[in-house]
């Protein structure tokens, strides 16, 4: 569990994010969205402790953030996995070192061992037959998979996805999509995706956040938010006209 | 007020490099991989550079020796100290600069840019250790064995070129090399191969870990870093001399 008791930023005078209270929950899919600029990444990035907030606590568990000491916190770093938006594998790495990589650094094993998991891995995201591969020889649907298997090669319990969407084709986007559902439910860990692809919310949102200009101003789920009275929110849910019309429809 | 801001910055960067690998044995294996990259990559440029610094200032120093009572021997002399003291290790760090200092900073820039550093420190990696660490072990230990190289291959570069164009033999260059050298230069040129290392690496690696944008601010990172790491081991070098001789 994941739980945020009025987080705030400011880059020099702009406020990013406002006092933001809000708790995820292990075993669902916790999604932050809003509009490019509301502050869901500043708000990431502070979760995985990239940022240093300027006001409010953060726990993970029971245990607050900020008063972790730095083996309490590399501790914790070892039970987070991230997918980045642009995936962030190392170029330089094939595919099988790049899910290597953390096996080796913090829980060195037998060689067979280490590689038994990251086929695992592999074979769990759908990639079998790719290890030897670079990042440049993928296709961005297969970065991102190749970035879900690394975040999830040490078995987290908190995984942390930046727009695992952006770029990518409607099918492609649905089938990572499943992958973070199946895998959130399958090892109970905590997920937070932070997404402004509608698609994305009403398949797999079982737990909402909506921020607008840097402050929480809805929460809910998948079933709710077409049926919300908060006006940013729908604006971003109905920005298409033919969810306008689906909606004017309905009503 | 924003030279102490980037020279804390600095500072605190290299302070985080002391902190404990979290897995000595990659540190060492990454460490191997900048040492080969680093040292092996740049001998073929450190050799062509140097010769050719030999065998040009070996012939600019005949062409000035127009006093007839003046040993020619003389020419194996000024080679030889010129090229251990200033040409092997200033040139060279210069040229260095170039090719080791842009690679630096721009491989740190683009993994800035692209998130590769972020994602090492959300798996709990000191990026700084693992990634400035084993280039400056790299730099601080090739270098100055990169400088060996260039002041040998000038020195030898010199002797032939004397020899083909028939300015003096190789008797004479290497009676002069012997009659004026000292163990010493050698030591002062370590002194500055090692700083010069110290700066190319610490400074091209603080441009590329701090870049902030895409691509366009990569490219300046790297061009910064160049320029900072020649105007430092300019200014080293005569602080170093005006120290050490």
């Amino acid at each position: 569990m994941i739980r945020l008791q009025g987080i705030s930023k400011k880059f020099g005078d702009k406020a990013v994010l406002e006092d933001i209270h809000a708790t995820f929950l292990p075993g669902k899919v916790n999604m932050v969205i809003g509009a490019s600029g509301s502050g869901k990444s500043v708000l990431m990035k502070t979760m995985v402790g990239l940022v240093k907030p300027d006001a409010g606590q953060l726990f993970y568990q029971n245990l607050e953030l900020g008063e972790m000491d730095v083996d309490q916190r590399n501790e914790l770093r070892q039970k987070i996995g991230m997918l980045f938006q642009s995936a962030a594998l190392f170029d330089s790495l094939t595919v099988l070192d790049n899910l290597l990589f953390p096996l080796r650094m913090f829980r060195p094993a037998p060689k067979a061992e280490m590689q038994e998991r990251v086929a695992y891995c592999l074979e769990r995201v759908g990639l079998a037959g790719t290890e030897n591969l670079f990042p440049s020889e993928l296709s961005g649907g297969m970065k991102k998979r190749v970035g879900i298997a690394r975040a999830i090669v040490l078995e987290p319990q908190f995984l942390f996805c930046d727009e695992p969407n952006s770029g990518l084709d409607p099918k492609t986007s649905i089938r990572i999509d499943h992958l973070i559902q199946d895998i959130t439910n399958e090892f109970q860990i905590t997920t937070i995706v932070n997404t402004h692809d509608m698609n994305s919310v009403l398949e797999c949102g079982d737990h909402i956040v909506f921020l607008y200009k840097g402050r929480k101003t809805w929460e809910g789920d998948r079933r709710l938010i077409l049926n919300s009275d908060n006006e940013p929110l729908n604006e971003l849910v109905y920005a298409s006209r033919f969810l306008q019309q689906f909606r004017e429809k309905a009503s | 007020m924003n030279f102490f801001y980037n020279f804390g910055r600095y500072l605190m960067m290299l302070r985080l490099m002391l902190c404990k690998p979290e897995n000595g044995r990659m540190y060492w294996e990454e460490t191997v991989r900048q040492m080969s990259s680093i040292g092996l990559g740049s001998v073929g440029i450190v050799a062509f550079v140097a010769v050719f610094m030999g065998g040009v200032s070996a012939v600019q120093t005949v062409y000035q020796l127009v006093a007839p009572y003046i040993s020619l021997t003389v020419v194996g002399s000024i080679v030889t100290n010129s090229s251990i003291l200033e040409l092997g290790p200033s040139i060279t760090s210069l040229v260095l600069a170039g090719k080791i200092g842009s690679n630096i900073a721009s491989e740190l820039g683009y993994m800035r840019s692209s998130e590769q550093i972020d994602a090492l420190e959300i798996m709990g990696v000191n990026p700084v250790a693992y990634l400035v660490g084993p280039k400056m072990v790299a730099c601080l230990t090739m270098i100055p064995l990169l400088v060996i190289t260039s002041f040998s291959m000038s020195i030898l570069g010199g002797m032939v070129i004397c020899q083909l164009t028939g300015l003096i033999t190789y008797d004479q260059f290497i009676e002069g090399a012997r009659s004026s050298f000292l163990p010493y230069d050698v030591f002062f040129a370590m002194c500055k191969a090692v700083t010069f290392a110290f700066f190319i690496s610490s400074v091209s690696a603080y441009h590329g870990f701090h870049v902030q944008g895409g691509a366009l601010e990569v490219g300046r990172a790297s061009t910064k870093a160049v320029v900072y790491c020649c105007v430092l081991i300019l200014l080293g070098d005569y602080i170093l001399a005006q120290l050490l001789l």
